[in-house]
Protein backbone atom coordinates (compact mmCIF):
# COMPACT_ATOMS: atom_id res chain seq x y z
CA UNK A 1 0.00 0.00 0.00
CA UNK A 2 2.85 2.29 1.11
CA UNK A 3 4.67 1.25 -1.89
CA UNK A 4 2.30 1.82 -4.01
CA UNK A 5 1.16 5.34 -3.02
CA UNK A 6 4.95 5.94 -3.43
CA UNK A 7 5.01 4.96 -6.66
CA UNK A 8 2.08 6.55 -7.91
CA UNK A 9 2.81 9.57 -6.41
CA UNK A 10 6.68 9.50 -8.20
CA UNK A 11 5.09 8.65 -11.31
CA UNK A 12 2.50 11.61 -11.07
CA UNK A 13 4.91 14.15 -10.38
CA UNK A 14 6.84 12.65 -13.27
CA UNK A 15 3.90 13.26 -15.69
CA UNK A 16 3.24 16.52 -14.09
CA UNK A 17 6.41 17.75 -15.06
CA UNK A 18 6.11 16.48 -18.47
CA UNK A 19 2.94 18.60 -18.56
CA UNK A 20 4.64 21.61 -17.18
CA UNK A 21 6.99 21.17 -20.07
CA UNK A 22 4.83 21.07 -22.89
CA UNK A 23 2.84 23.82 -21.33
CA UNK A 24 6.24 25.56 -21.81
CA UNK A 25 6.64 24.62 -24.95
CA UNK A 26 3.55 25.92 -26.34
CA UNK A 27 3.40 29.06 -25.18
CA UNK A 28 6.90 29.72 -26.27
CA UNK A 29 5.90 28.48 -29.64
CA UNK A 30 3.24 30.64 -29.59
CA UNK A 31 4.94 33.84 -28.69
CA UNK A 32 7.06 33.11 -31.50
CA UNK A 33 4.65 32.59 -34.15
CA UNK A 34 1.73 34.64 -33.07
CA UNK A 35 2.32 38.29 -34.53
CA UNK A 36 2.91 36.90 -37.49
CA UNK A 37 -0.94 34.46 -37.31
CA UNK A 38 -2.19 37.89 -35.94
CA UNK A 39 -0.65 40.41 -39.08
CA UNK A 40 -2.22 37.93 -41.53
CA UNK A 41 -5.17 37.86 -40.03
CA UNK A 42 -5.58 41.69 -39.96
CA UNK A 43 -4.39 41.56 -43.33
CA UNK A 44 -7.73 39.38 -44.43
CA UNK A 45 -10.11 41.01 -43.10
CA UNK A 46 -12.38 43.64 -44.04
CA UNK A 47 -11.91 47.36 -43.60
CA UNK A 48 -14.99 47.80 -40.91
CA UNK A 49 -13.94 44.62 -39.09
CA UNK A 50 -10.01 45.94 -38.69
CA UNK A 51 -11.24 48.46 -37.06
CA UNK A 52 -13.79 47.17 -34.98
CA UNK A 53 -14.06 47.23 -31.37
CA UNK A 54 -13.53 45.26 -29.41
CA UNK A 55 -11.42 43.26 -31.94
CA UNK A 56 -12.81 39.93 -33.47
CA UNK A 57 -10.17 36.73 -32.98
CA UNK A 58 -11.13 35.26 -35.79
CA UNK A 59 -11.73 36.82 -39.15
CA UNK A 60 -15.70 36.80 -39.65
CA UNK A 61 -15.28 37.80 -44.34
CA UNK A 62 -11.99 36.82 -45.10
CA UNK A 63 -10.92 38.38 -47.90
CA UNK A 64 -8.00 38.56 -50.40
CA UNK A 65 -8.93 42.07 -51.40
CA UNK A 66 -5.54 43.51 -49.50
CA UNK A 67 -3.30 41.32 -51.31
CA UNK A 68 -4.66 42.12 -54.74
CA UNK A 69 -4.11 45.53 -53.88
CA UNK A 70 -0.56 45.38 -52.69
CA UNK A 71 0.16 42.67 -55.63
CA UNK A 72 -1.09 45.26 -58.36
CA UNK A 73 0.94 48.14 -56.84
CA UNK A 74 3.98 48.62 -59.10
CA UNK A 75 6.09 49.74 -56.57
CA UNK A 76 5.58 46.63 -54.58
CA UNK A 77 6.76 44.61 -57.53
CA UNK A 78 9.65 46.44 -58.25
CA UNK A 79 10.62 46.03 -54.74
CA UNK A 80 10.48 42.36 -54.60
CA UNK A 81 12.22 42.03 -57.90
CA UNK A 82 15.23 44.60 -56.66
CA UNK A 83 15.25 42.71 -53.52
CA UNK A 84 15.91 39.33 -55.78
CA UNK A 85 18.54 40.85 -58.06
CA UNK A 86 20.39 42.31 -55.13
CA UNK A 87 19.88 39.58 -52.77
CA UNK A 88 20.51 36.91 -55.29
CA UNK A 89 23.84 38.99 -56.85
CA UNK A 90 24.88 39.41 -53.30
CA UNK A 91 24.65 35.80 -53.03
CA UNK A 92 25.99 34.17 -56.06
CA UNK A 93 29.62 36.65 -55.47
CA UNK A 94 30.17 35.73 -51.66
CA UNK A 95 29.74 32.08 -52.47
CA UNK A 96 32.37 32.66 -55.62
CA UNK A 97 34.60 34.77 -53.33
CA UNK A 98 33.93 33.51 -50.20
CA UNK A 99 34.27 29.59 -51.12
CA UNK A 100 37.70 30.08 -52.32
CA UNK A 101 39.26 31.97 -49.13
CA UNK A 102 37.08 29.78 -47.07
CA UNK A 103 39.24 26.57 -48.72
CA UNK A 104 42.87 28.15 -48.01
CA UNK A 105 42.08 28.74 -44.38
CA UNK A 106 40.83 25.35 -43.70
CA UNK A 107 42.98 23.50 -45.73
CA UNK A 108 46.12 25.22 -47.04
CA UNK A 109 49.41 26.51 -44.58
CA UNK A 110 50.22 30.37 -45.37
CA UNK A 111 51.71 32.91 -42.95
CA UNK A 112 49.05 34.99 -42.26
CA UNK A 113 46.29 32.68 -41.70
CA UNK A 114 45.75 33.21 -38.12
CA UNK A 115 45.35 37.54 -39.28
CA UNK A 116 42.87 36.43 -42.01
CA UNK A 117 40.66 35.12 -39.85
CA UNK A 118 40.81 37.44 -37.20
CA UNK A 119 39.98 39.85 -39.73
CA UNK A 120 37.51 38.09 -40.88
CA UNK A 121 35.65 37.47 -37.74
CA UNK A 122 36.36 41.63 -36.44
CA UNK A 123 34.17 42.61 -39.61
CA UNK A 124 30.90 40.52 -38.07
CA UNK A 125 31.11 42.28 -35.41
CA UNK A 126 31.82 45.69 -36.79
CA UNK A 127 29.09 48.72 -36.91
CA UNK A 128 28.44 49.42 -40.33
CA UNK A 129 26.55 52.76 -39.67
CA UNK A 130 30.51 53.44 -38.94
CA UNK A 131 31.05 53.95 -42.67
CA UNK A 132 28.17 54.99 -44.60
CA UNK A 133 29.44 58.24 -45.11
CA UNK A 134 32.43 57.79 -45.96
CA UNK A 135 30.97 55.36 -48.40
CA UNK A 136 28.30 57.59 -49.81
CA UNK A 137 31.17 59.81 -50.83
CA UNK A 138 32.93 56.89 -52.34
CA UNK A 139 30.24 55.68 -54.36
CA UNK A 140 29.17 59.34 -55.71
CA UNK A 141 32.79 59.38 -56.90
CA UNK A 142 32.44 56.46 -58.72
CA UNK A 143 28.89 57.28 -60.31
CA UNK A 144 27.27 54.03 -58.39
CA UNK A 145 25.24 55.97 -56.25
CA UNK A 146 21.96 54.82 -55.83
CA UNK A 147 22.13 51.76 -58.72
CA UNK A 148 22.11 47.76 -56.86
CA UNK A 149 25.76 48.05 -57.13
CA UNK A 150 25.85 50.23 -54.37
CA UNK A 151 23.98 47.80 -52.69
CA UNK A 152 25.57 44.70 -53.35
CA UNK A 153 29.12 45.70 -52.93
CA UNK A 154 28.78 46.78 -49.20
CA UNK A 155 26.55 43.87 -48.47
CA UNK A 156 29.12 41.29 -50.28
CA UNK A 157 31.92 42.49 -47.90
CA UNK A 158 29.46 42.51 -44.72
CA UNK A 159 28.03 39.15 -45.67
CA UNK A 160 31.83 37.66 -46.53
CA UNK A 161 32.78 36.88 -42.74
CA UNK A 162 29.54 35.29 -42.50
CA UNK A 163 29.79 33.05 -45.26
CA UNK A 164 33.48 32.25 -44.92
CA UNK A 165 32.97 31.38 -41.48
CA UNK A 166 30.33 28.93 -42.42
CA UNK A 167 32.01 27.41 -44.89
CA UNK A 168 35.11 27.02 -43.81
CA UNK A 169 33.57 25.04 -40.85
CA UNK A 170 32.39 22.74 -43.53
CA UNK A 171 35.39 22.34 -45.49
CA UNK A 172 37.16 20.61 -42.35
CA UNK A 173 34.49 18.61 -42.04
CA UNK A 174 35.90 16.45 -45.04
CA UNK A 175 38.62 14.06 -44.50
CA UNK A 176 41.82 15.44 -45.13
CA UNK A 177 42.68 13.03 -47.69
CA UNK A 178 40.82 13.81 -50.68
CA UNK A 179 42.71 16.25 -52.02
CA UNK A 180 46.11 14.13 -51.38
CA UNK A 181 44.55 11.48 -53.70
CA UNK A 182 43.47 14.30 -56.18
CA UNK A 183 47.36 15.78 -56.01
CA UNK A 184 49.22 12.46 -56.04
CA UNK A 185 46.98 12.23 -59.45
CA UNK A 186 48.67 15.20 -60.42
CA UNK A 187 45.63 17.90 -59.64
CA UNK A 188 47.02 21.51 -58.45
CA UNK A 189 45.71 23.06 -55.50
CA UNK A 190 42.94 25.09 -57.78
CA UNK A 191 42.24 21.87 -59.56
CA UNK A 192 41.85 19.51 -56.42
CA UNK A 193 39.59 22.97 -54.47
CA UNK A 194 37.45 22.81 -57.56
CA UNK A 195 37.28 19.06 -58.96
CA UNK A 196 37.21 17.57 -55.65
CA UNK A 197 36.22 19.53 -52.21
CA UNK A 198 33.25 21.64 -53.76
CA UNK A 199 31.33 19.09 -55.05
CA UNK A 200 31.62 17.22 -52.00
CA UNK A 201 30.63 20.27 -49.54
CA UNK A 202 27.66 21.44 -51.97
CA UNK A 203 25.28 20.67 -48.90
CA UNK A 204 27.23 22.95 -46.48
CA UNK A 205 27.79 25.43 -49.65
CA UNK A 206 23.92 25.20 -50.20
CA UNK A 207 23.02 25.89 -46.43
CA UNK A 208 25.36 28.51 -46.63
CA UNK A 209 23.93 30.34 -49.84
CA UNK A 210 20.83 30.02 -47.96
CA UNK A 211 21.93 32.35 -45.01
CA UNK A 212 23.54 34.69 -46.98
CA UNK A 213 20.81 34.86 -48.99
CA UNK A 214 18.29 35.77 -45.88
CA UNK A 215 21.40 38.55 -44.61
CA UNK A 216 21.21 40.63 -48.16
CA UNK A 217 17.22 40.21 -47.89
CA UNK A 218 17.27 41.52 -44.92
CA UNK A 219 19.70 43.95 -44.97
CA UNK A 220 18.04 47.54 -44.74
CA UNK A 221 20.65 50.65 -43.68
CA UNK A 222 22.69 50.23 -46.67
CA UNK A 223 19.77 49.78 -49.16
CA UNK A 224 18.10 52.85 -47.29
CA UNK A 225 20.87 55.26 -47.44
CA UNK A 226 22.65 54.07 -50.94
CA UNK A 227 19.40 53.78 -52.95
CA UNK A 228 17.06 56.91 -52.95
CA UNK A 229 14.14 55.97 -55.31
CA UNK A 230 11.93 52.82 -56.37
CA UNK A 231 13.29 52.09 -59.33
CA UNK A 232 16.15 50.45 -57.71
CA UNK A 233 15.05 50.47 -53.40
CA UNK A 234 14.55 46.50 -52.33
CA UNK A 235 11.01 45.54 -49.98
CA UNK A 236 12.98 46.10 -46.77
CA UNK A 237 13.20 49.96 -47.26
CA UNK A 238 9.60 50.27 -49.41
CA UNK A 239 7.58 48.07 -46.99
CA UNK A 240 7.93 50.77 -44.34
CA UNK A 241 7.98 53.49 -46.58
CA UNK A 242 3.82 51.64 -47.05
CA UNK A 243 2.87 53.38 -43.91
CA UNK A 244 3.01 56.84 -45.46
CA UNK A 245 2.04 56.03 -48.85
CA UNK A 246 -1.10 53.77 -47.82
CA UNK A 247 -1.68 55.93 -44.26
CA UNK A 248 -4.25 54.10 -42.64
CA UNK A 249 -4.70 51.47 -44.93
CA UNK A 250 -3.49 49.09 -42.08
CA UNK A 251 -4.58 45.88 -43.84
CA UNK A 252 -2.22 46.56 -47.11
CA UNK A 253 0.21 47.19 -44.86
CA UNK A 254 0.05 44.17 -43.03
CA UNK A 255 -0.80 42.19 -46.02
CA UNK A 256 2.74 43.83 -47.61
CA UNK A 257 4.56 42.59 -44.61
CA UNK A 258 3.09 38.82 -44.96
CA UNK A 259 4.35 38.62 -48.43
CA UNK A 260 7.99 39.41 -47.88
CA UNK A 261 7.67 36.89 -44.90
CA UNK A 262 6.22 34.08 -46.83
CA UNK A 263 8.98 32.77 -48.83
CA UNK A 264 11.31 33.25 -45.36
CA UNK A 265 9.26 30.98 -43.53
CA UNK A 266 9.12 28.79 -46.36
CA UNK A 267 12.93 28.43 -46.60
CA UNK A 268 12.80 28.17 -42.74
CA UNK A 269 10.41 25.25 -42.54
CA UNK A 270 12.48 22.90 -45.36
CA UNK A 271 15.75 23.63 -44.44
CA UNK A 272 15.90 24.53 -40.57
CA UNK A 273 17.82 20.88 -39.82
CA UNK A 274 20.70 22.44 -42.04
CA UNK A 275 20.12 25.94 -41.02
CA UNK A 276 20.72 25.01 -37.51
CA UNK A 277 23.70 23.39 -37.65
CA UNK A 278 24.90 26.35 -40.18
CA UNK A 279 24.60 28.95 -37.04
CA UNK A 280 25.88 26.58 -34.77
CA UNK A 281 28.83 25.45 -36.94
CA UNK A 282 31.17 28.37 -35.76
CA UNK A 283 29.79 28.63 -32.74
CA UNK A 284 30.60 25.96 -30.84
CA UNK A 285 34.22 25.41 -32.12
CA UNK A 286 35.14 29.14 -32.19
CA UNK B 1 75.95 44.13 -42.27
CA UNK B 2 72.65 43.73 -40.41
CA UNK B 3 70.64 45.12 -42.68
CA UNK B 4 71.82 42.89 -45.89
CA UNK B 5 70.92 39.77 -43.73
CA UNK B 6 67.83 41.56 -42.72
CA UNK B 7 67.03 41.76 -46.23
CA UNK B 8 68.15 38.27 -46.96
CA UNK B 9 65.80 36.94 -44.75
CA UNK B 10 63.29 39.27 -45.55
CA UNK B 11 63.66 37.63 -49.00
CA UNK B 12 64.02 33.80 -47.59
CA UNK B 13 60.59 34.75 -46.10
CA UNK B 14 59.33 36.16 -48.94
CA UNK B 15 60.27 33.34 -51.28
CA UNK B 16 59.34 30.61 -49.39
CA UNK B 17 55.45 32.19 -48.98
CA UNK B 18 55.57 32.61 -52.52
CA UNK B 19 58.10 29.97 -53.98
CA UNK B 20 55.87 27.56 -52.84
CA UNK B 21 53.02 26.66 -55.03
CA UNK B 22 50.71 25.54 -52.67
CA UNK B 23 50.79 28.84 -50.67
CA UNK B 24 50.78 30.93 -53.72
CA UNK B 25 47.51 29.22 -54.13
CA UNK B 26 46.33 30.11 -51.20
CA UNK B 27 46.71 33.52 -51.38
CA UNK B 28 45.41 33.86 -54.74
CA UNK B 29 42.46 32.15 -53.12
CA UNK B 30 41.96 34.65 -49.99
CA UNK B 31 43.22 37.82 -52.15
CA UNK B 32 39.69 38.70 -53.64
CA UNK B 33 37.80 38.17 -50.91
CA UNK B 34 40.38 40.23 -48.82
CA UNK B 35 40.35 42.80 -51.41
CA UNK B 36 37.11 43.62 -51.29
CA UNK B 37 36.98 43.41 -47.35
CA UNK B 38 39.52 46.33 -47.35
CA UNK B 39 38.11 48.57 -50.02
CA UNK B 40 34.79 48.39 -48.57
CA UNK B 41 35.22 48.32 -45.24
CA UNK B 42 38.86 49.02 -43.67
CA UNK B 43 38.97 51.94 -45.66
CA UNK B 44 36.11 53.89 -45.42
CA UNK B 45 37.02 53.46 -41.27
CA UNK B 46 40.15 55.82 -42.15
CA UNK B 47 38.77 57.98 -44.33
CA UNK B 48 35.81 58.50 -41.65
CA UNK B 49 38.28 59.44 -38.81
CA UNK B 50 39.56 61.78 -41.05
CA UNK B 51 36.02 63.49 -42.16
CA UNK B 52 35.25 63.94 -38.57
CA UNK B 53 38.18 66.43 -37.71
CA UNK B 54 36.88 68.62 -40.61
CA UNK B 55 34.14 70.74 -41.45
CA UNK B 56 33.70 68.83 -44.85
CA UNK B 57 29.74 68.38 -46.63
CA UNK B 58 28.67 65.39 -48.24
CA UNK B 59 29.21 67.13 -51.55
CA UNK B 60 32.79 68.93 -50.46
CA UNK B 61 35.85 67.72 -48.13
CA UNK B 62 36.71 70.72 -45.90
CA UNK B 63 39.25 72.12 -43.80
CA UNK B 64 40.71 70.25 -40.45
CA UNK B 65 38.82 71.63 -37.62
CA UNK B 66 39.78 69.63 -34.73
CA UNK B 67 38.09 68.49 -31.92
CA UNK B 68 35.22 71.07 -33.09
CA UNK B 69 32.77 68.55 -34.49
CA UNK B 70 33.16 65.96 -31.33
CA UNK B 71 32.46 69.18 -29.17
CA UNK B 72 29.61 69.55 -30.66
CA UNK B 73 28.32 66.36 -31.03
CA UNK B 74 28.47 66.11 -26.91
CA UNK B 75 26.74 69.29 -26.39
CA UNK B 76 23.85 68.27 -28.76
CA UNK B 77 20.80 66.81 -26.61
CA UNK B 78 19.72 64.89 -29.81
CA UNK B 79 23.07 62.94 -29.27
CA UNK B 80 23.11 62.37 -25.74
CA UNK B 81 19.43 61.12 -26.42
CA UNK B 82 20.43 58.75 -28.86
CA UNK B 83 22.91 57.89 -26.56
CA UNK B 84 21.31 57.15 -23.24
CA UNK B 85 18.33 55.25 -25.32
CA UNK B 86 21.05 53.22 -26.98
CA UNK B 87 22.99 52.37 -23.69
CA UNK B 88 19.10 51.63 -21.87
CA UNK B 89 18.52 48.97 -24.95
CA UNK B 90 21.52 47.46 -25.14
CA UNK B 91 21.67 46.00 -21.32
CA UNK B 92 18.11 45.58 -20.97
CA UNK B 93 17.10 43.56 -24.24
CA UNK B 94 20.76 41.66 -23.83
CA UNK B 95 20.08 40.54 -20.56
CA UNK B 96 16.16 39.94 -20.83
CA UNK B 97 17.49 38.00 -23.95
CA UNK B 98 20.16 35.91 -22.21
CA UNK B 99 17.86 34.85 -19.01
CA UNK B 100 14.91 33.76 -21.48
CA UNK B 101 17.17 32.46 -23.98
CA UNK B 102 19.31 30.09 -21.66
CA UNK B 103 16.28 28.89 -19.85
CA UNK B 104 14.61 27.17 -23.18
CA UNK B 105 18.14 26.39 -24.34
CA UNK B 106 17.80 24.45 -20.76
CA UNK B 107 14.18 23.18 -20.83
CA UNK B 108 14.75 21.93 -25.03
CA UNK B 109 17.83 20.17 -24.21
CA UNK B 110 16.82 16.66 -24.66
CA UNK B 111 15.12 14.17 -26.75
CA UNK B 112 11.27 15.19 -26.88
CA UNK B 113 8.39 14.87 -29.18
CA UNK B 114 7.59 17.63 -31.39
CA UNK B 115 11.37 18.95 -31.36
CA UNK B 116 11.82 19.79 -34.97
CA UNK B 117 8.79 21.93 -34.81
CA UNK B 118 10.20 23.80 -32.20
CA UNK B 119 13.19 24.29 -34.12
CA UNK B 120 11.28 25.64 -36.99
CA UNK B 121 9.22 28.08 -34.43
CA UNK B 122 12.56 29.14 -33.05
CA UNK B 123 13.61 30.27 -36.35
CA UNK B 124 10.72 31.92 -37.83
CA UNK B 125 11.35 35.08 -36.13
CA UNK B 126 14.98 34.93 -36.46
CA UNK B 127 14.38 34.91 -40.38
CA UNK B 128 12.45 37.93 -40.50
CA UNK B 129 13.86 41.55 -41.87
CA UNK B 130 13.96 43.47 -38.72
CA UNK B 131 12.20 46.30 -40.74
CA UNK B 132 9.77 43.84 -41.50
CA UNK B 133 8.98 42.67 -37.35
CA UNK B 134 8.90 46.37 -36.96
CA UNK B 135 6.66 47.18 -39.24
CA UNK B 136 4.04 43.94 -38.25
CA UNK B 137 4.59 45.27 -34.51
CA UNK B 138 3.81 49.09 -35.57
CA UNK B 139 0.81 47.90 -36.91
CA UNK B 140 -0.18 45.51 -33.43
CA UNK B 141 1.13 48.74 -31.40
CA UNK B 142 -0.77 51.28 -33.14
CA UNK B 143 -3.60 53.30 -31.86
CA UNK B 144 -6.56 52.44 -34.13
CA UNK B 145 -6.66 48.98 -34.98
CA UNK B 146 -3.43 47.83 -32.67
CA UNK B 147 -4.23 44.97 -30.64
CA UNK B 148 -1.78 45.29 -27.85
CA UNK B 149 -2.78 49.04 -27.56
CA UNK B 150 -6.56 47.65 -27.00
CA UNK B 151 -4.88 45.43 -24.33
CA UNK B 152 -2.84 47.42 -22.39
CA UNK B 153 -6.01 50.23 -22.64
CA UNK B 154 -8.46 47.60 -21.09
CA UNK B 155 -6.37 46.26 -18.37
CA UNK B 156 -5.33 50.14 -17.76
CA UNK B 157 -2.03 50.31 -18.27
CA UNK B 158 -1.24 52.75 -20.27
CA UNK B 159 -3.39 55.99 -20.88
CA UNK B 160 -1.26 57.21 -24.05
CA UNK B 161 -1.10 55.75 -27.60
CA UNK B 162 2.09 53.94 -27.39
CA UNK B 163 3.61 55.18 -30.53
CA UNK B 164 3.16 58.42 -29.29
CA UNK B 165 4.96 58.33 -26.39
CA UNK B 166 9.63 57.94 -26.40
CA UNK B 167 9.38 56.00 -22.82
CA UNK B 168 6.78 53.53 -24.30
CA UNK B 169 8.27 53.28 -27.73
CA UNK B 170 11.92 52.15 -26.40
CA UNK B 171 9.97 49.65 -24.49
CA UNK B 172 8.05 48.17 -27.06
CA UNK B 173 11.64 48.06 -29.07
CA UNK B 174 13.01 46.36 -26.16
CA UNK B 175 10.22 43.80 -26.48
CA UNK B 176 10.45 43.20 -30.03
CA UNK B 177 14.12 42.77 -30.13
CA UNK B 178 13.37 40.56 -26.75
CA UNK B 179 10.94 38.46 -29.35
CA UNK B 180 12.86 38.65 -32.52
CA UNK B 181 16.64 37.28 -31.18
CA UNK B 182 15.91 35.61 -27.89
CA UNK B 183 15.38 32.47 -29.70
CA UNK B 184 18.72 32.90 -31.25
CA UNK B 185 20.46 33.63 -28.38
CA UNK B 186 18.24 30.10 -27.43
CA UNK B 187 19.83 28.58 -30.52
CA UNK B 188 23.67 29.31 -29.82
CA UNK B 189 23.48 28.23 -25.78
CA UNK B 190 21.70 25.33 -26.77
CA UNK B 191 24.73 24.70 -29.51
CA UNK B 192 27.34 25.52 -26.28
CA UNK B 193 25.17 22.91 -23.91
CA UNK B 194 24.95 20.12 -26.04
CA UNK B 195 28.89 19.82 -26.09
CA UNK B 196 28.80 19.33 -22.20
CA UNK B 197 29.29 15.28 -22.18
CA UNK B 198 26.05 13.68 -20.09
CA UNK B 199 28.55 11.73 -18.10
CA UNK B 200 29.90 14.73 -16.00
CA UNK B 201 26.14 15.32 -14.72
CA UNK B 202 25.87 11.28 -13.82
CA UNK B 203 29.02 12.22 -11.80
CA UNK B 204 27.67 14.94 -10.09
CA UNK B 205 24.66 13.46 -9.25
CA UNK B 206 26.39 10.44 -7.89
CA UNK B 207 28.47 12.54 -6.05
CA UNK B 208 24.83 13.97 -4.09
CA UNK B 209 25.08 17.04 -6.40
CA UNK B 210 21.55 18.75 -6.12
CA UNK B 211 20.32 20.72 -9.29
CA UNK B 212 21.32 24.09 -8.45
CA UNK B 213 24.99 23.03 -7.42
CA UNK B 214 25.09 20.94 -11.16
CA UNK B 215 23.71 24.46 -12.52
CA UNK B 216 26.13 26.62 -11.09
CA UNK B 217 29.20 24.46 -10.67
CA UNK B 218 29.08 22.57 -14.23
CA UNK B 219 26.87 23.93 -16.45
CA UNK B 220 27.70 27.74 -16.11
CA UNK B 221 31.15 26.94 -15.92
CA UNK B 222 31.38 24.76 -18.91
CA UNK B 223 29.15 26.89 -20.58
CA UNK B 224 31.00 30.24 -20.00
CA UNK B 225 32.30 30.33 -24.02
CA UNK B 226 29.39 30.27 -25.60
CA UNK B 227 27.83 32.35 -23.29
CA UNK B 228 30.59 34.92 -23.90
CA UNK B 229 30.26 34.22 -27.41
CA UNK B 230 26.43 34.91 -27.44
CA UNK B 231 26.52 37.98 -25.57
CA UNK B 232 29.16 39.79 -27.17
CA UNK B 233 27.28 39.03 -30.20
CA UNK B 234 24.06 40.51 -29.11
CA UNK B 235 25.41 43.57 -27.50
CA UNK B 236 27.44 44.43 -30.74
CA UNK B 237 24.43 43.81 -32.43
CA UNK B 238 22.24 45.47 -29.91
CA UNK B 239 24.57 48.53 -29.50
CA UNK B 240 24.24 49.56 -33.42
CA UNK B 241 20.20 49.29 -33.58
CA UNK B 242 19.11 51.45 -35.99
CA UNK B 243 15.95 49.50 -38.67
CA UNK B 244 14.17 48.50 -35.85
CA UNK B 245 14.37 52.20 -34.03
CA UNK B 246 13.55 53.80 -37.54
CA UNK B 247 10.96 51.42 -38.74
CA UNK B 248 9.22 50.92 -35.26
CA UNK B 249 8.57 54.57 -34.07
CA UNK B 250 8.62 55.72 -37.63
CA UNK B 251 11.70 57.91 -36.93
CA UNK B 252 11.01 59.00 -33.83
CA UNK B 253 13.39 57.26 -31.54
CA UNK B 254 16.97 57.98 -31.55
CA UNK B 255 19.76 55.89 -31.23
CA UNK B 256 23.88 56.52 -31.76
CA UNK B 257 22.56 54.85 -35.12
CA UNK B 258 19.64 56.88 -36.13
CA UNK B 259 21.83 60.30 -34.91
CA UNK B 260 24.51 59.20 -38.13
CA UNK B 261 21.94 58.47 -40.39
CA UNK B 262 20.56 61.54 -39.80
CA UNK B 263 23.54 63.60 -40.09
CA UNK B 264 24.46 61.87 -43.07
CA UNK B 265 21.47 61.87 -44.89
CA UNK B 266 18.70 63.72 -43.95
CA UNK B 267 19.94 67.23 -42.24
CA UNK B 268 23.38 68.17 -44.18
CA UNK B 269 24.29 70.81 -41.64
CA UNK B 270 25.07 68.01 -38.70
CA UNK B 271 27.11 65.99 -41.28
CA UNK B 272 30.44 67.04 -39.05
CA UNK B 273 28.80 65.91 -35.88
CA UNK B 274 27.44 62.76 -37.77
CA UNK B 275 30.74 62.14 -38.58
CA UNK B 276 32.04 62.21 -35.17
CA UNK B 277 29.26 59.94 -34.02
CA UNK B 278 29.95 57.28 -36.28
CA UNK B 279 33.84 57.38 -34.93
CA UNK B 280 32.59 57.29 -31.20
CA UNK B 281 30.48 54.24 -32.27
CA UNK B 282 33.18 52.64 -33.53
CA UNK B 283 35.83 53.17 -31.15
CA UNK B 284 33.28 52.48 -28.18
CA UNK B 285 32.46 49.18 -30.20
CA UNK B 286 36.00 48.11 -30.08
CA UNK B 287 36.26 48.81 -26.38
CA UNK B 288 33.17 46.68 -25.45
CA UNK B 289 34.76 43.72 -27.40
CA UNK B 290 38.24 44.41 -25.81
CA UNK B 291 36.08 44.34 -22.37
CA UNK B 292 34.70 40.76 -23.43
CA UNK B 293 37.96 39.60 -24.28
CA UNK B 294 40.13 41.09 -22.22
CA UNK B 295 38.52 41.30 -18.74
CA UNK B 296 35.94 38.69 -19.07
CA UNK B 297 38.46 36.19 -20.68
CA UNK B 298 36.47 35.10 -24.14
CA UNK B 299 38.53 32.96 -26.01
CA UNK B 300 39.32 34.19 -29.24
CA UNK B 301 41.67 31.57 -31.22
CA UNK B 302 40.25 30.64 -34.04
CA UNK B 303 42.91 27.68 -34.60
CA UNK B 304 41.41 24.89 -33.36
Amino acid sequence: MASATTKGGASGRSSLNAVLFYVFLVIFVLVSVLPLIWVFKMSIVTKTELFATPPTILPRNPTGAEYVQVFGDPRFQHALINSAIISGVTTVVCLFFGSTAAYAIARLKFRFRTSVMTLILALSFFPQVAIIAPLFIQYSKVGIINTYWAAIISDTAFALPLTVWLLVAFFKELPADLEEAARVDGATTIQAFRKVIVPLAAPGVFTTAILTFIFAWNEYLFANTFLFDESTQPVTVVIPNFATIYTVDYGAQAAAAVVVTVPLVILVLIFQRRIVSGLTAGAVKG
Amino acid sequence: MTTASGEKKRRGWFKEEFGNPERRAAYYMILPALFIVLVVACYPVLYGIVLSFTDSTIIAFGSFVGLENYVEMFQNPDFLEGLSNTLIYTVVSVALEFVIGLAIALAINQAFRGRGLVRAAILVPWAFPTVISAAMWRLMFQNQVGIIQYVANALGLVSEPILSDRTLLLMAAIVVDTWKTTPFMALLLLAGLQVIPGDVYEAARVDGANVMQRFFRITLPLLKGAILVALLFRTLDAYRVYDLFWVLSNRELKSLSTFVYEGVRISQLQFGQGNAAAVFIFVTAFLIALFFIKVLGMRTSVEE
